[in-house]
């Protein structure tokens, strides 16, 4: 364990190249640039490659296209980018190739506040591409969690053969703190399932047994096809609805079977004994942490639960944690997005939104405020 | 032999030997189309230049000409439209060895693809395009494409056509590519050697098949059956030599075949192996070992950090 400062986009560079990431492929765009620049020097260094393509479509396509030639691979934007980027991630998800991609999230819509951190793509990171598709969709709130939370998005990404969005914001981005990095042969790193049997054999969208069937990458031996079409067990395009139907089950029952796998969160010790909790991700988790601990040296029950996987979302300790209770507070810096969610579980009328959408972050006042039940948000709703 | 019957050069069934016997036949192309012959022309290049199958990856986009890879029995990509170049560039980057085909439509490649195409011309990145060039997209019922030429009809131009088309070999020449070629349907061995030379070339290769749609462009413009088209192409089809002694005027229409650039330009995956060799010369044992570098580039960074952009002026 070696403690350093460190800037959260090199702790997600970093940390993609200890996941063993060796292909990226990205557009600059601010506030996610860095991430590009790190990687230009870093992956050479160790062998792998980097790419700035000429947009961000290009970008995921090539992403994609490394991933099928077996490399570990990344990209990372903003929302403007990340719009652009939205039919390609459709594409992974359907011919479920691993893949890892960044949204630093600005101030939009459109070019929006370029510099200024936000929480507005909470939606479009699920539900971005057209169609039903399953996504995985992390969040970190700090740069030592952005750094663990890219190893756990490719080691994710690999094992559900899915793409995997790390949701950070340009606060978390462009933050400078101490860290400590783990050393490499502390972490823990899962590569893709290998092929284990002849090509002739090989059918890359096997329903059964496993519901993630090893993707062999190309080149070695086993010729097969890859489509954005839905398709058979082999990959070749179908309308039959007894192909499509079980290919179905499979992708999404992946994901849900899965779940206490991939849903992640932390509460702190008062979660049980709490009067009201406050849920929150990201950077904002950091303002509602500072707002609890004041709250609570004020003497009220109040407690945290922070979020660090979005989607699926983690409906079940949300649902239990808020089961006795009345307030759920959800401050975002957006008009309301996840808080959608968390009425959804608990039920609309205990839910109490804490929202800025200005680029700024939610101060603990703010939070503060509608935990001790004073008028909430001051304007900025 | 000796029942007086002629034996079948075994190249005549080379087809066996690189179609996918698992994938139900017949393909979706109307009859007539001018795919299957580019299909056998690629399927025979390959053939002759004695490739491992395994080591050659057919990528396409969407459109008639995306449907091509299914069939063949390669590593095969059906990609989204308009980007099979981009995802091409990114397993060209991760297994520079493999021979890649990247196989469009002319909408595919010079509409929605036009920037991917000229990109991966001017990296000079070591893929081979096939631009199959029927002037029109067939797969959607017959509008207007970046090659249809001014005054045709289109479902999208019912009043005639008002833009000019892209010249595909003039745009990859412009654009850096280092080989660039144009044959057609119809000269089918002219074409076959071409995909192979583009194969052969380390570099960004472009192959411009020019065919028809006699469905969707030939029903519009009464131009006949697929026959006819074919006749057509054979009839306005001129080499490179006949071309150089045609005026401006009388070159109008003229499908001109030949090799356009063959130029020996370094290539982009060669190009990225000096950067990871300079890399590393240079890369301390940690560095190349551990997450993280060492803690002396903090510093480095430090400086980048401040020299942000001031709020409201970054894009």
């Amino acid at each position: 364990m070696r403690a350093r400062m460190m800037q959260g986009n090199k702790a997600c560079a970093e940390g993609a190249i200890a996941a063993g990431c060796r292909f990226f492929a990205g557009y600059p765009i601010t506030p996610a640039t860095e991430i590009s620049e790190i990687m230009a020097r870093r992956l050479p260094q160790v062998g792998g490659k980097f790419i700035q393509m000429e947009d961000e479509i290009a970008s995921i396509a090539a992403v994609i296209g490394g991933s099928v030639a077996g490399a570990k691979s990344l990209t990372a934007t903003s929302g403007p980018g990340f719009s652009l980027m939205q039919e390609n991630i459709g594409y992974a998800a359907m011919a479920e190739i691993p893949c890892v991609i960044v949204d630093v999230q600005r101030a939009g819509p459109s070019t929006g506040l370029p510099t200024q951190p936000s929480q507005g793509d909470v939606m479009q990171s699920r539900w971005g591409t057209h169609g039903d598709h399953p996504i995985i969709v992390l969040c970190p709130s700090s740069v030592h969690e952005t750094f663990a939370l890219t190893v756990r998005a490719f080691n994710l990404s690999e094992r559900y053969r899915t793409p995997v969005i790390l949701l950070m914001d340009a606060m978390i981005a462009h933050m400078r703190e101490g860290v400590r990095l783990p050393e490499l042969e502390q972490l823990e790193i899962w590569d893709r399932a290998p092929t284990e049997v002849p090509p002739e054999w090989y059918k890359a969208y096997v329903n059964e047994p496993q519901d993630v069937p090893p993707l062999a990458p190309f080149g070695e031996g086993y010729r097969y096809h890859i489509t954005g079409l839905f398709h058979d067990e082999l990959g070749y395009p179908t309308q039959r609805l007894d192909e499509i139907n079980p290919w179905l089950s499979r992708v999404f029952g992946k994901i849900e079977r899965g779940l206490s796998e991939i849903v992640d969160y932390e509460e702190d010790e008062h979660l049980d004994r709490a009067e009201v909790i406050v849920i929150a991700y990201g950077a904002t988790a950091r303002s509602a942490q500072h707002a609890v601990k004041l709250a609570r040296a004020g003497g009220s029950r109040v407690s945290l639960l922070r979020l660090r996987t979005l989607w699926p979302f983690p409906e079940e300790r949300v649902e239990t944690a808020a089961e006795r209770l009345h307030r759920v507070i959800v401050p975002e810096m957006n008009r309301g997005q996840l808080a959608l969610e968390v009425e959804r579980v608990v039920g609309k009328h205990k839910v109490v939104r804490v929202n800025r959408a200005d680029g700024q972050m939610v101060a603990p006042d703010q939070i503060l405020d509608a935990i001790e039940r004073r008028s909430v948000g001051r304007g900025y709703r | 032999m000796s029942n007086g019957r002629p034996v079948r050069p075994p190249e005549s069934r080379v087809h066996e030997r690189y179609l996918r016997h698992s994938k139900k036949f017949p393909n979706v192309w109307c009859a007539g189309c001018g795919n299957g012959i580019v299909l056998s022309a690629i399927i025979r290049a390959i053939d002759d230049l004695g490739l491992d199958k395994n080591e050659v990856a057919m990528i396409s986009g969407i459109g008639c000409g995306g449907r091509m890879p299914v069939y063949v029995d390669l590593n095969t990509m059906h990609t989204t439209h308009g980007r099979a170049l981009a995802f091409a560039t990114g397993l060209k980057m991760v297994r520079p060895w493999m021979k890649v085909l990247v196989v469009m439509g002319d909408g595919d490649a010079l509409a929605i693809g036009g920037n991917h195409f000229i990109h991966a011309a001017r990296r000079n990145i070591g893929l081979t395009a096939i631009v199959i060039n029927n002037q029109i997209y067939g797969m959607t019922g017959g509008q207007y494409s970046p090659t249809t030429p001014r005054d045709a009809v289109a479902s999208t131009a019912p009043y005639g056509h008002i833009e000019q088309p892209f010249p595909i070999t003039a745009l990859a020449q412009a654009a850096g590519a280092a080989y660039v070629a144009r044959s057609t349907v119809y000269h089918a061995r002219e074409l076959q050697r071409f995909i192979v030379d583009g194969l052969s070339r380390n570099g960004f290769s472009v192959i411009e098949a020019v065919s028809y749609c006699h469905t969707m462009f030939g029903r519009q413009n009464q131009m006949g059956r697929a026959t006819d088209m074919m006749r057509h192409i054979k009839e306005q089809s001129i080499t490179l030599s006949q071309a150089a002694k045609l005026s401006e005027e009388e070159l109008e229409g003229k499908i001109v075949r030949g090799v356009f650039a063959d130029r020996n330009i370094p290539e982009y995956t060669d190009l990225y192996d000096q950067v990871i060799a300079a890399a590393q010369a240079e890369a301390t044992e940690e560095e190349r070992l551990r997450p993280g570098g060492p803690s002396s580039h903090d510093a480095k960074d430090a400086t980048v950090e401040e020299a942000d952009a001031p709020v409201g002026e970054a894009e």
